[in-house]
C-alpha cells in the first residue's frame, strides 16, 4: 500500500523539497506537491508536511500569513479529520499561527539567527511521529531558525506536560524556548510542530540520520511496514 | 477615516528585541533609560462604516497574536 502524502509550498518555503526528498526516501513514494494557493488537497492523504524556510516574507510575524492562505482552510479541515500534519520550522509557526497547535514562536532569546545542529531529548514515544524513538533518547537535529523561541502561559505549558505533548526538548541552551520545548503535538496527536529539522538528518552524508525514524514512525504506522 | 492600532507584547512576555534597543541606548551614552519594549503600529485607511466590532475582529483574527500580543485601536480624526 503506497504512503499518500502532501507537501506544501508557500511563497519563501525553502525546504520544501528537503522534505519531499525525505518523504520519498523513506515512504518510497514522492509526495504531491501542493501550492498554497490551491484551494483543495489530493484525496485520501496519508500525511501532511508544512515545510521550512519563510512564507510571504513573514511579515506581520512568521507564519501568519501563510495561516490565512487558502490551502490552510483544506489543512484545518484535514487535521481536524485526523489526518497527521508535520510542521517543521516555519511550518511550525504556521501550525501555531492557525490555531492548530498552542502557544507562539517568538524572536529568539539571544536574538541571533541559529544555525547549527543540536541535542534533542525525545520526550514522546507513543506517538505516530515518535514511537520509532526510545524514550529520553538523545538525538541530533539541525535547526536553523530566528523566531524559535517557544512561548505559551504556565496553565497552557503545564497542560501540554500533563498530556505528554511536548514531543522533543532541547537538551542544551538554543533559543530561550520555554521549559526548553522544542516540538510539541496537538490534543489528538496527529498534529506535530517542530523548529528542528528532521528532514535534514536522514542521510549519512547530512552528517546524521537521527531524524529518520520520524519518518519511519509515521510510515509504518500509517500503511504498516 | 484613519484607524491605528497599536500592538504591544502583553506584561511578562519577554521581548529580546526591545532589551537589544535598550543595551544600544546604553551604549550610545543614554543613560536612565529602564526597559524598553518593541511594538508594531498598523494604520488601516477604512471606510466610515466600518464598526468597533470589525475593527476588533481583524485585530484578534490576524493584526495581533491573541496569545502573546495586546493591541489598541484608535480612530483618527480627519
Amino acid at each position: 500500500m503506497s504512503f499518500r502524502s502532501a507537501v506544501i509550498t508557500f511563497p519563501g518555503s525553502n525546504c520544501d523539497r528537503d522534505m519531499a526528498v525525505a518523504l520519498e526516501a523513506i515512504s518510497g513514494t514522492a509526495p504531491a506537491r501542493v501550492w498554497h494557493g490551491d484551494a483543495s488537497l489530493p484525496d485520501g492523504l496519508d500525511f501532511i508536511a508544512l515545510p521550512g524556510g519563510f512564507s510571504y516574507g513573514d511579515y506581520l510575524r512568521s507564519g501568519a500569513m501563510a495561516a490565512r492562505s487558502p490551502i490552510m482552510r483544506a489543512v484545518v479541515a484535514a487535521a481536524a479529520r485526523g489526518v497527521p500534519v508535520l510542521g517543521v520550522c516555519n511550518g511550525f509557526q504556521v501550525l501555531t499561527e492557525a490555531g492548530l497547535l498552542p502557544g507562539a514562536l517568538m524572536r529568539n532569546a539571544g536574538i541571533r539567527f541559529v544555525c547549527r545542529e543540536v541535542s534533542l531529548r525525545v520526550e514522546n514515544t507513543q506517538s505516530l511521529f515518535t514511537s520509532g524513538y526510545e524514550a529520553g533518547q538523545l538525538i541530533r537535529i539541525p535547526v536553523a531558525h530566528h523566531d524559535g523561541n517557544y512561548f505559551a502561559d504556565e496553565a497552557t505549558l503545564d497542560r501540554l506536560e500533563g498530556e505528554g505533548r511536548v514531543a522533543f526538548r532541547y537538551a542544551e541552551a538554543v533559543n530561550g524556548s520555554a521549559r526548553d520545548i522544542a516540538g510539541v503535538l496537538n490534543d489528538a496527536g496527529n498534529v506535530l510542530g517542530m523548529m528542528p529539522h528532521p528532514e535534514r538528518a536522514i542521510d549519512a552524508a547530512h552528517g546524521g540520520t537521527d531524524g529518520k525514524a520520524l519518518f519511519v514512525s509515521a510510515v509504518k504506522g500509517l500503511v504498516g511496514a | 477615516m484613519k484607524v491605528r492600532v497599536s500592538v504591544s507584547l502583553k506584561p511578562g512576555v519577554l521581548d529580546p528585541q526591545g532589551r537589544a534597543i535598550q543595551h544600544s541606548l546604553e551604549g550610545l551614552g543614554f543613560s536612565g533609560v529602564h526597559d524598553v519594549r518593541a511594538g508594531r503600529l498598523i494604520e488601516l485607511e477604512v471606510e466610515d462604516g466600518v464598526t468597533d466590532a470589525q475593527l476588533d475582529e481583524m485585530c484578534r483574527q490576524l493584526l495581533a497574536n491573541m496569545v502573546i500580543e495586546n493591541y489598541r485601536i484608535e480612530r483618527v480624526p480627519a
